[in-house]
């Protein structure tokens, strides 16, 4: 239906960026570094430009996938190269390839040693990405879904910061594969049932009910290790913590949502019965990771370690809204998947400021830096209320949407889940007073400068979509609703048809 | 041409090979000193010449010597993967042997005669003709893995294989014996039509089997039967470690196959029990005493062992695309160990080998392709994709699944977890870690050639796997 395969030249387009700098960059190593840079920034700046492109060209009417590409890949298994995208994935594409230049330009200073490596990794990385939100077969999904475990490991080890990245490396790898080898097997169970890997016929299979509820678990086990949930969540604060600075925000801001896409495309639409059956258990551990992380977030003194935790407080309210299964929810859930990309990517942007002028990100460490940094107040201010949830903002568009639906599906998850809502502002706007408001009393403070202009241009693009989505969320639900309405539509006609009496009692 | 030349043909790439051994042989004598070189090179162009043969014979299935010996798809792949191994390994060893002064054209020669057994064993179609190959192969390998007879470390080695792999032996006969006391024959057509008679099978019949088992399961050096392996593969010269970690596993688990597909197809639940429990503790140890070796060597062993788990978890399920898994495992893990092993035989530091772990670090910094092309090794052995690792534990784990195996596949898989801690920490160590001592500049051309070609091979499967995966279930196919 298309004569060009946009979705595959978007998805690889970096890949060929990283080869470029492979094969070209070569000589003094200042030509090698300006050259990385450079084509770096092409790179995904081009994606990005084509991922637009296909926004505009998206089909808001319907919930069928569209850019659809299909070349047979291991023939002798079914397995096919089959690229397409819906509104629900549609946008994490979108979030994927606006994240990676800003975080390639991110790191364009603070990033010394072995630039060329470092560019190569980050433009694989953009490439499985993509291509994961893309996948429409579930070997496919599987292939980008677990690929990004090397360049992200590599990336860790290599550029982190701290004395425990390697730790940190090693933790985020084994705990995320052990979690992926689960789903590989059930990915392979499926295949041998509905002799096909293929998504879109998956999701017109019905599996046993028997057979549903072991796949659930086994794609839980994946899934929830990457959203993260409590109790697995304990990777992302050692990985935040020791991850350079765009690291931390493709990890917030991309990597997170792999997981919660993963339950969308998979668990949701494919398992009804099984996702009936275990909703409690998602929102029991939804609310414990909603308030017990946002009370440990109140005790950290690292400031990447508190937003680490704040955002697996936040990626509870994605789990509750997705589970709800009303519209409010569903849509809430995906809106705030995609917030919380934005602002926390960008509050990670903002910590890594104050790190790459004073090497510290302990919060005790700063103090009254309104008085010697207004811009850069100003700036964390807005992606601080963000995360609060402020009106106006990203994050309350996400939040309310996500709550209204829980309190539709059970009003107690609601009360409980809204309780994070308050400590969400305790200790971000705690974080705030301690590090940019009081007496600039500390001597290596003082000659701190202000957000230069390429930190400007890096954080104007994400102001403009927080503010945006806040005022004018439509723009981003009217590409989702379709699609939305046809996941609920198609669960709750599976549940009726399986004769569940699950929904009658709700 | 007379009758017996006719029935003789099939064997056509056997009998090429064991008359180029006899000439090699004979050119190494006369001609002496510097003749090593070219035995060398001689024999590589031996190999390509059997493989073209091996080609040009078709994949029949025909059988000749009255049907002791047989040709088929299956035996083609897995003579095309044993002829590739072999001169791989003879390639690689070129350098070492002269540098370490081990050059004597004997190495190259005891080399063609293992390749030679390993073709027999592949092709054997009768307990007799299996055991001739098996031994032709094992005693160029004792030889082989004592070449330095100077070295206290290599002829520990080649004394360990031989003692236990004379063992091994012994068993395997031993089993064959009571199989042909209760069957009373040895051609496996006619054991399986014994066995298919209806009737359950004979305990000795079972005994016997076990026994088989056991004997092959030595030379595949599974768990229970591995205790050999760390030790040969550290104690041996690096080349002949290269060698035994390829051709000898492709021909022994290609010979494992076919012995039980075909003879004892019928009494797959039986044998079925016995690969389950071996494929498991392989896994597991593989996975497991791999995490604390220092020696690279002794590492590689114990990851041998697991692959060799990988390798089996698709002979458990006994069917058709269990088969296949196993067939493309093997021929990805062909290139993942030549890659492996081409970077370990680059290990020097002033003109010295070196074989500790740690000697790798901070190798992205000293050589950054090798270090590239090993972490491509690494991460495809811990299986992630989109690394030709994993597609090798796709296709053994759905044919697992397939069969119902539930519990095998999710220990494999949890243990293909723990099996990618020790891969991951040797790119840790050459990536996060500061280097030390810098290996010697520049590696050898044939070296780097073999390395980019792995690489790639590893690198792009995914790309085109159709070609290897369409072979081996054809191959798989015509067991069937």
């Amino acid at each position: 239906m298309e004569s060009w395969p946009w979705l595959t030249i978007v998805t690889f387009l970096p890949l060929f960026g990283a080869f470029l700098i492979f094969v070209l960059a070569r000589g003094a190593q200042e030509d090698v570094e300006r050259g990385a840079r450079q084509t770096a920034i092409l790179a995904t700046g081009a994606t990005f430009l084509l991922s637009i492109y296909i926004w505009f060209e998206f089909d808001r009417g319907t919930a069928d996938f569209q850019f659809v590409e299909r070349v047979d890949w291991i023939p002798g298994l079914d397995i096919a190269y089959h690229m397409g995208v819906d509104g629900i994935s549609m946008m994490f594409v979108l979030l994927s390839t606006l994240l990676t230049p800003i975080c390639i330009l991110a790191s364009w200073r603070s990033i010394r040693v072995r630039v060329k490596e470092y560019m190569i990794s980050f433009l694989i990385l953009e490439t499985m990405m993509v291509g994961m939100f893309c996948a429409l077969d579930y070997v496919l999904f599987y292939v980008f879904f677990e690929g990004v475990l090397i360049p992200m490991f590599i990336i860790i080890g290599i550029w982190g910061s701290g004395e425990r990245r390697v730790y940190a490396a090693f933790k985020f790898f084994l705990f995320t594969l052990a979690g992926s080898v689960l789903m590989l097997l059930a990915l392979l169970a499926m295949y041998l049932e509905a002799g096909t890997t293929d998504i879109p016929t998956l999701l017109a299979t019905d599996f046993s009910y028997d057979m549903q509820r072991w796949l659930w678990i086994a794609m839980f086990a994946s899934f929830a290790v990457k959203v993260p949930m409590w109790p697995v969540h304990t990777w992302l604060p050692d990985a935040h913590v020791e991850a350079p600075t765009a690291g931390s925000v493709i990890l917030a801001g991309v990597l997170l949502k792999m997981g919660g896409y993963g339950f969308l495309r998979f668990s949701i639409p494919m398992l009804p019965e099984a996702t009936a059956y275990f909703t409690p258990l998602v929102y029991t551990l939804s609310i414990v990771a909603i308030i017990y992380t946002s009370l440990v977030a109140l005790a950290q003194e690292d400031m990447k370690k508190l937003i680490a935790y704040s955002s697996i407080a936040h990626m509870g309210y994605v789990t509750i809204g997705m589970f709800t299964l009303t519209e409010q929810g569903v849509q809430g859930s995906i809106f705030q998947m995609l917030s919380h990309g934005v602002v926390s990517g960008a509050l990670f942007l903002c910590v890594g400021v104050l790190y790459d002028r004073l090497h510290s990100r302990e919060i005790a460490r700063f103090g009254g830096l309104v008085n010697i940094m207004p811009k850069y107040a100003a700036v964390f201010m807005i992606f601080t209320l963000a995360s609060v949830g402020l009106p106006g903002t990203s994050g309350f568009v996400g939040e309310f949407l996500s709550l209204a639906g829980a309190f539709i599906a059970n009003t107690w998850v609601g009360a409980l889940a809204a309780i994070g809502v308050v400590l969400g502002a305790a200790y971000m706007l705690w974080l705030y007073r301690r590090v940019i408001f009081g007496e600039l009393t500390k001597e290596d403070l003082k000659g701190m400068l202000d957000l230069g202009p390429r930190e400007v241009a890096i954080f104007v693009p994400l102001i403009l979509v927080v503010l945006w989505m806040g005022i004018y969320p439509t723009s981003f639900i009217e590409v989702m609703e379709v699609s939305v309405a046809k996941l609920i539509e198609d669960h709750q006609f599976a549940l009726r048809s399986a004769g569940s009496t699950l929904l009658a009692g709700r | 041409m007379p009758e017996t030349l006719v029935d003789m043909m099939p064997a056509l790439p056997e009998l090429f090979l064991a008359c180029a051994g006899m000439a090699l042989l004979m050119i190494g004598v006369f001609r002496r000193g510097e003749s090593t070189r070219s035995v060398s090179y001689l024999a590589v162009l031996c190999f390509a010449i059997a493989a073209v043969l091996v080609v040009a014979g078709g994949s029949g299935p025909v059988s000749a010597f009255g049907g002791l010996f047989v040709v088929d798809g299956f035996a083609t792949f897995a003579k095309l993967l044993i002829l590739l191994a072999t001169a791989l390994a003879v390639v690689m060893s070129q350098g070492f042997i002269h540098r370490e002064r081990m050059a004597r054209f004997e190495y190259t020669v005891l080399i063609v005669f293992a390749a030679l057994g390993m073709l027999m064993m592949v092709s054997a179609n009768d307990l007799m003709s299996l055991y001739l190959g098996l031994e032709l192969q094992s005693l160029s390998l004792y030889v082989v893995a004592a070449i330095r007879r100077d070295n206290v470390r290599s002829s520990e080695a080649g004394l360990k294989y031989f003692v236990l792999g004379a063992l091994s032996s012994g068993m395997l006969l031993y089993g064959a014996s009571m199989v042909y006391g209760f069957s009373g024959t040895t051609r496996f057509p006619e054991i399986a039509q014994v066995l298919g008679g209806g009737d359950t099978a004979s305990i000795g019949l079972i005994v016997g089997l076990v026994f088989v088992v056991a004997g092959i399961a030595f030379k595949i050096s599974a768990v229970p039967f591995h205790m050999w392996t760390p030790d040969v593969y550290e104690g041996s010269p690096t080349p002949v470690t290269a060698f035994f970690a390829v051709a000898p596993k492709i021909a022994a688990i290609a010979m494992l196959i076919r012995v039980l597909i075909g003879p004892f197809g019928d009494l797959v639940g039986q044998w079925q029990q016995i690969i389950v429990v071996t494929s498991i503790l392989s896994m597991a140890l593989g996975a497991f005493a791999a995490i604390n070796q220092r020696n690279i060597k002794r590492l590689m062993a114990y990851s041998s062992i697991g692959h060799i788990g990988y390798a089996l978890v698709g002979l458990a399920a006994g069917n058709e695309a269990g088969v296949r898994g196993v067939l493309v495992y093997m021929a990805i893990y062909l290139a993942m160990n030549v890659g492996t092993f081409a970077c370990i035989l680059c290990m020097r530091v002033n003109g010295r080998m070196v074989e500790g772990v740690a000697d790798l670090t901070g190798l992205s910094r000293t050589h950054p392709l090798m270090a590239a092309a090993l972490a491509v090794f690494m991460f495809s052995m811990a299986g992630i994709p989109p690394l030709a690792g994993f597609f090798g534990k796709l296709y053994v784990f759905l044919a697992a699944i397939d069969a119902g195996l539930y519990t095998l596949a999710v220990i494999g898989v949890l243990a293909s977890v723990v099996s990618a801690f020790y891969y991951i920490r040797i790119v840790r160590l050459m990536y996060f870690d500061e280097p030390t001592e810098a290996f010697d500049k520049p590696i050898d051309g044939d070296m780097a050639t073999l390395l980019v070609l792995s690489a790639a091979f590893v690198l792009f499967f995914w790309l085109i796997p159709a070609p290897v995966v369409d072979a081996a279930a054809a191959a798989a196919a015509t067991l069937f």
